[in-house]
Parts: C-alpha cells; structure tokens; sequence
C-alpha cells in the first residue's frame, strides 16, 4: 500500500522535528518525508490539514484480559480499543491466568494477537513461577517465545533473596526486570492513601512508606545486580525524589507513572466513587504535582495507561471492596495532552512521553517517523473535544474516573505497519 | 457529590454528619426532643409514619442497634422488615446492589442500612430510587450518625451550650465510625476544643486536620474536660500488632475514678455501648454519678424517631 | 371586615362554659392559640382542675404534603385521661381537621368519659362532620382569608385578619 499523508503536522521527539510536511508510506515503512520519492504514486490519500501525524502510541502497560479473564473483556475489544487510543505498540502484563510463565501461553497469546492485524503486544513475561514469589522462571525460552522483560505484576515479591536471584538471572541475558514498588505487609489491607482523606472517609490506608521502602530494596538489589530495572507506576513525591537520586548516581533505571496518577488524587475519591480505587493508591495532591513534575524532568521517564477493564459490577460495590483499576487505552492520548497543556510542556517533548521514551523502555524500534522506520503512526486532531462516555470507549471496560468528562485530543487515524488499522467515523 | 440533601436542602438521606449545618443539627435535635415526650407518656406511638414500610438490612450483626432503630419506626407506628443479611445471601453470589433492588420492588420507604465497609450506605443512597430513604446506621469505619445525634442530644441536655465546652474522645478512634461522626457533629456544632486521646497506633495519620487535638497521655488530655466520649475496644485489636494486652490498655486508656478527677467536678461520661467493664472503663465510673449511659438510650429512640421524621417528610 | 373586641368575644364564651359548668371538667388547649385561650379560659374560670395543652404536629393528616413542623413543642396532660370530662378548646374552627387531631391525640392517653369542644371563632368551611359545643362567635369569611389569635404587646390576646388576597 502506497500511503500519501498530506498537510499535517508531523511531530517526531526522536528526531526533534515539529514542522508542517507531507508524509510518504510504502511497503510498510516511512520512506520519505516532506517530497515525494521518485515515482511514486499513492493508493491511498489521507487529508491532514490540522491535525498532528506522530509516531503511534507506545502503552507499557495494558491488561488485555486474555487468557483467563474473558468475561472481563476479550482480545478483540481491547485491542480495538488501542488503536482507537492511537496506540500501535502495547506491552501487557504477566497476570493473566494462568499467569505468563510458560513459553506455551506467550506463544498463544502472541499468534492470538497478531492475526488480529492491529497493535503489536509485547508481552511482559512473568519473574517467577506462577507469580508466587518462590522459583524462578524459564527467562532464556520466554524470551524467545517474545518476552520483552519479566515483571511481578502487582504481586508481592517480599523475598529479598528471591528478588536478588531474579535480577541476577535476568540479567544473565540481559533481560530487563520491571517492578512495582509496593511492601506487601505494609499494602495488604489498604485500598486508600494513607493520610487525611483516608482519615476522614475511614479507609484502610496504604503509607507512602510501602512505597519508598519497597523502592529502596529494589534499587539496591538493582545496584548489587547490575540488573535492568524499570520501576512500574511511581505514586508518590518521595518515590520521584528517591529514583531522581538514582539516576543521578548513574544507576540504570527508568520508570513509568500511570496516566490517571499525573490528574488525580485521594481528594478525587470524593464520596467513595470507587471508580478511584487503583493501585497504587491515588496519593495527596502534593504527591499529583511532584509526578507532574517529575514527568517534566524526565525523571519519569513514560506515562502509560495501566489499562485495567473492570466489568460493571465489580465497581458496584463499596469502596474497599470494588476491584481496583481503570480503563485507559483511550485516554492515554487525551490524558497527555492535558499534561502538557497544563504543565507548559512543548508537545514534541510530551510526545516522547508515549512514543519514543516509552520505546526506549521496551527496547523496541518503534516511536520514530524517520525514513527507513516501520510506519506505525497515529495521526489526531488536538483541539477536538470529545466526552468520555461508555458509547464513545471501545473498551469492554467503561471504569475510569473521567467518565462524564470532555477531554481534548481524538484520534482520526492509526497505521500500523503501513495499513490503516482505524480511521475514526466522523461524530 | 452530597447526596444528602435534596434540592431544597431538605434531607433526603442521613449518610454522614459530614455537610450538615449546625442548623440542621440543632432542628433534629429540637425534633428529638419532643419526642422524648412522646416516649414517656404511657401510649408511647404516633401515626406519623402509618403505613410506611421500613426496612433494617443490616449486613453486620448488631441486636442494641437494631432494636432501637425498630421501637423507634413502630413508635411512629411505621411496619419494620428486619433483615439480618449475613454470609448466606452475599455468599450466594447477590451484591449489596442486588439485595437491594429486589427489597425495593416490595414498596421500601426507607432502608437503615449497617454495613461491614465504608461507602455501603452511599453506594446504596446513589442506586435507590428517589423516593426512598437511607439511614446509614453504621458503614465500616466511616460513619454512624444517628449515634453522634443522640450523643450530641445527651451533651445537649446536660451541658446546654456546646459553645463553651472541652470535650475528650478516649480509646479507638482509629477504627471508630461513632469517633469520626462525633468529631464531625461536636466542630460543626462550634466545640472550641476536641480532644482525641489514644496510643499513636489507635490514632489515624491526619486526623488532626479533622479539627481535633490529639492526646496519648490521658492525665493531660482529661484536664478540666467537661464531656468524655469512651469509645468501645474491640478484642481484635489485641492481635495485629495494634495492643500488646488488654491490661496495658486498661492501666494507661482505661477511665478510672483517678482519672476521671482530672476532669472537671461536673464532668460527664458517656459510651455508645456496650461497654467493656475493666477495658475501657472501670465499673465505679460506668455505674458511678457521672455516667449518663442509661439516659443516653432513651435519647436514641427519640433521635432516631426525630431523623426518619424528617426524612419522610421531606 | 370590622371584627368585633377579642374581649367581648371572650367574655361571651366564658359565660356560655360558666353556665354549663360541671365541678371537674379539664381544659385542655391546642397549641399555639388554643393553648392561650384555654391558659385565659381557666383563670377566668377559676377552676382548680388541671390544665392540659396538646400539640397535634405528630397527629396531623398532612405530614407527607409538607412534612415535620419545624417547631414542635411538646405536650402536656397532667391527668388521667380515662374517665376524664374534657373540654378541648380551640382559638378557630375551620375544617376541624385540627380537632379531628387532637381528639384522637387525646385517645392515645386513654378513653375520656366525654370530650366536648370550645372555639373562639366558627368560621364555617368544615370538611369533617365536627361541631363546637361552645362558640364565641360566628364569622362568614371567605376561605382565602386567614385569621389568628395573637398575643399584642400588653400579653392580652387578639383576633386578628391576616391582610391580603
């Protein structure tokens, strides 16, 4: 397919470039931009006059829900819904059941997502066995099977011995390790921010201690390892400060923060909108700011969409009880550009933000719109509003704490390896 | 979003003491005692809420409160449909929500719900249709209105201005939705000073932006107190790593006549019940002439007549 | 309208009660003016049996219309209802639902051997089948127009048209 993309406003953070100019796709790859290449003679013609043509989205973490969770939400609707994010490239997390420990099961999962021809997913693949904590996993023979990194999900990995042995396996082969910072005896019967809100709503909190504590353990076995460590979903201001600390000491770490963490805190709770139970926890409104900023600075390095489909009923429930998470792959884009905006951020750099740094972490080649580079792209118009409703989410999943709210940024188009995988209906 | 008050700002449910005005504080409690008149003459009913059906679903087991939520509606002459919701339907699969739906298709006017966690009477006020009712008699660790009603009536009644007073509130407030509700009711109704008293591990991070002063020694925090709030001490927090022993709690947290000297000559006692004798609080003090326990009870039959009054009538 | 002097009118209704006094009647007022009538009615009576009051908020028919009084004082019957030869006295009859009220308040005490009622001011427009057995007055008002019992600033009590439409 021969794809002619002209008029927009190409924006790629890898290469600093923010400059009107056509686009040319053939062969499943970006070959030229700005003049046409000899000869060439477009099938296909996409408009883009005031909208912005940027690298497709990069989500490090999304819940696809499969295998296990089906009556949750399926393969098909979840990656519909990504690239109706603009997201053509998605890591997921190894929690499925049964979790992602067998070469077996990322193979399936692989075959299942690729025939689907959309977003690429990159499956993180589970640390230990049966995400228990106790032995280790085939790490060599699930990469080969396309694991990227190997992750503990949100269970507890509170053996220091055994997170060690991890690391320095994982690092044998140079495999990243990505970890929550959460203590598990200090986070098991929380569900709330440990502090006024929490106080006052009379919520089981989780301190900002099982946070710090956990991420100290985990930097200093990262140090003692020399493993690749990602830390997943920082939450609070002394979490930002602590790997700010890290990366100046030359340690080689990253980390992500959660696209709802960069918008809210505890206050949004309000009264019980369980909609805001996450994990982890919504913190004060200091902790919001400091994530912002650190999200500026680079010492947050991406933001992701913690895509986590919940059906309806688990949400009907009281606070405490309701499971924990929000659907984002559709809001991850609007989610950003809300950033931006308010933070004063250029949007080439709040850009990078969800396309090249994001790669950077997965170790994969996408995120740029040089000439040579797979044409996943995600083309939007950034001053369009639309509300955040179910009938307007692909998701199976309507639970996010947005919902009812006009957000500005709408996909129009998403190309995936040089094909239009979604182009928006007019509204 | 306050759910509470409908539109004209006439209460619609009674969920927290949280948003309430000392105003709408003070006409329960003006409502409350007139009926107290009512509960001392011989025919102690009311037509008032004939015909009105209400419904006590109590997901967490509790006999004191139910009962006087029940005499209270059958003295408004009001037919009562008790439901002690336990493992057996939740663990049958129905939700809060369900359970719910299916009592208000049998003409409910009004639910008082008890709740094991905090936000079930919310979740239920946001999910019932507009004209029933929701009495939040107890949700996890978050609230319990009509208790801090009727305890604001008892203080009321003894002490007149609430203007003018050091009250204390001793033991778990942690854990303690009848502590939040009455730290809520006591700043609302202008209580100059708020007196939490407890070992750190019973008291929760920020709850001095609650508009009270924490205490952990109890001879400081009871001085030239007027009002003593005791709060009730479960045996789980014995296990958890909270309390080492009930001993311990009782030589430095228990009310004893030796503490309660500390207080002002006129100083009253008061416990939501039941009381642990010789945990919280010493016999010689629970049955001694400052304790205003026993009134307390009548009180909470008129109180809660007075909050499903207003309610139905709004 | 020009109404006749409170005074007179009160005058008038004290000799009718005085004229078919028995020795232990009981007064019993409605709040708010019943209450002062029957407080003025006993004194001028000189009867030493005791004085009740009744407030009707919890007994009234139209609670789910507009819901709890926002003054409720509380009610007094300082004697055995059962037996007992009351007089309920009102300051106006209207529709009788007040008295409809207040008499079945009063069979929540007990079972009077006989009630008997006494009014300032019949003014017509009954919807219930209620008579007054002693009348100060009869007056024809139209149904929009309201009048009251107040107390004046001397503390003496007056009937008063309430202006307007």
């Amino acid at each position: 397919m021969k794809i002619h993309i002209k008029n927009g406003r190409l924006i790629d953070p890898k290469n600093h470039l923010d400059r009107k100019a056509d686009l040319f796709i053939a062969a499943g790859k970006v070959v030229s931009i700005g003049d046409p290449p000899q000869g060439f003679n477009a099938s296909h013609e996409i408009d883009a006059n005031g909208l912005v043509v940027c690298p497709g989205l990069v989500d490090l973490s999304a819940r696809l829900r499969e295998p296990g969770y089906e009556y949750r939400a399926t393969l098909e609707s979840e990656m519909e819904a990504a690239i109706a994010g603009g997201i053509t490239s998605l890591a997921c997390p190894p929690d499925t059941d049964p979790p992602l420990d067998e070469p077996g099961l990322v193979e399936m999962l692989k075959y299942r997502a690729r025939s689907l021809n959309q977003a690429h997913v990159f499956p993180v693949g589970a640390l230990t066995q049966g995400l228990l904590g106790e032995n280790l996993t085939e790490m060599a023979e699930l990469r080969d099977a396309g694991c990227v990194a190997f992750s503990h999900a949100e269970k507890p990995l509170d053996n220091a011995l055994v997170m060690m042995r991890a690391m320095q396996y994982a690092s044998t082969f140079d495999l990243p390790v990505w970890l929550r910072a959460q203590d598990a005896s200090l986070s098991k019967i929380g569900v709330a921010h440990e502090g006024e809100v929490a106080t006052r709503l009379g919520l089981p909190g989780i301190p900002t201690c099982a946070e710090t504590i956990a991420l100290s353990k985990i930097l200093r076995l990262a140090e003692e390892t020399g493993a690749r460590v990602h830390i997943c979903r920082i939450s609070s201001s002394e979490g930002v400060e602590i790997i700010r600390q890290a990366k100046k000491q030359g340690l080689p770490v990253t980390c992500d923060v959660s696209a709802n963490h960069i918008h809210l805190s505890d206050r949004d709770i309000g009264f019980f909108d369980s909609n805001c139970h996450l994990i982890p926890p919504l913190r004060s409104l200091r902790d919001r700011d400091a994530l912002k900023r650190g999200l500026k600075d680079g010492t947050i390095d991406a933001v992701c969409s913690d895509h986590t489909p919940v059906d309806d009923d688990a949400k009907l429930l009281p606070f405490a009880e309701a499971e924990a998470g929000a659907t984002g792959l559709e809001l991850l884009l609007p989610l950003t550009l809300k950033w931006a905006e308010e933070s004063n951020v250029p949007l080439t750099d709040a850009l990078s933000r969800v396309t090249s740094r994001p790669a950077d972490v997965l170790g994969i080649e996408s995120g740029i719109l040089s000439p040579g580079a797979v044409a996943d792209l995600c083309i939007f118009a950034p001053d369009t509003y639309w509300k955040i409703e179910p009938k307007s989410l692909k998701s199976q999943g309507k639970n996010t704490p947005f919902l009812g709210l006009e957000m500005k940024g709408r996909v129009r188009y998403t190309l995936v390896g040089g094909h239009i995988v979604y182009e928006a209906t007019p509204s | 979003m306050q759910r509470q008050l409908n539109k004209n700002g006439e209460l619609q449910h009674l969920l927290t003491i949280e948003g309430l005005s000392a105003a709408m504080l003070h006409h329960i409690l003006d409502t409350a005692e007139s009926f107290v008149g009512v509960t001392e003459r011989e025919v102690k009913k009311v037509p008032l809420l004939r015909g009105k059906a209400i419904f006590n679903l109590f997901f967490e087991p509790s006999t004191r409160t139910r009962t006087t939520f029940e005499i209270a509606a059958k003295r408004l002459s009001a037919d009562v449909i008790n439901l002690n919701i336990s493992a057996s339907s939740q663990s049958k699969g129905e939700t809060l929500l369900d359970t719910v739906n299916n009592l208000s298709a049998m003409h409910a006017d009004m639910f008082i719900v008890r709740h094991a966690q905090s936000g079930a009477a919310h979740l239920i006020a946001n999910h019932v249709a507009p004209e029933i009712h929701v009495i939040n008699a107890g949700d996890g660790r978050h609230a319990h209105p009509t208790q801090a009603l009727l305890d604001m009536y008892t203080i009321r009644h003894f002490k007149r201005d609430f203007h003018e007073l050091k009250v204390a509130i001793i033991g778990d407030i942690m854990h303690s939705r009848v502590a939040r509700s009455q730290i809520h009711a006591l700043t609302t109704l202008g209580v100059p000073e708020v007196r939490v008293i407890a070992p750190k591990t019973l008291l929760p991070k920020g709850v001095e932006h609650l508009g009270v002063h924490p205490y952990h020694d109890m001879a400081k925090g009871l001085k030239d107190v007027d009002v003593l709030l005791m709060l009730r001490l479960q045996n789980e927090r014995m296990q958890g790593a909270l309390l080492p022993s009930a001993q311990e709690y009782f030589k430095y947290y228990g009310l004893t006549p030796e503490k309660l000297a500390l207080a002002k000559p006129d100083a009253i006692v008061m416990h939501p019940g039941p009381m642990n004798r010789g945990i919280e609080i010493d016999s010689a003090v629970a049955d001694g002439p400052q304790s205003v326990i026993l009134p307390q009870v009548t009180f909470g039959i008129a109180v809660r007549m007075a909050v499903m009054s207003i309610l139905a009538g709004s | 309208m020009e109404l006749p002097q409170t005074r007179d009118i009160l005058e008038k209704l004290a000799k009718d009660i005085r004229a078919d006094l028995t020795g232990d009647v009981i007064l019993v007022g409605i709040h708010t003016g019943g209450a002062w009538l029957a407080e003025e009615l006993h004194r001028m009576l000189g009867l030493s049996t005791p004085l009740g009051m009744l407030d009707i908020s919890f007994y009234r028919d139209d609670f789910e219309r507009i819901g709890l009084h926002p003054e409720v004082k509380p009610s007094d019957i300082p004697f055995d209802v059962d037996g007992a030869d009351i007089l309920l006295v009102d300051d106006v009859l209207f529709t009788g639902r007040t008295v409809r009220a207040a008499v079945n308040e009063i069979f929540d005490y007990g079972r009077p051997a006989r009630i008997r009622l006494a009014v300032l001011v019949d003014r017509g427009g009954r919807e219930l089948p209620i008579e007054a057995r002693f009348t100060g007055v009869k007056l024809d008002l139209d149904e929009h127009r309201m009048i009251d019992l107040l107390r004046n600033d001397s503390g003496g009590l007056e009937l008063r048209l309430r202006p307007g439409n």
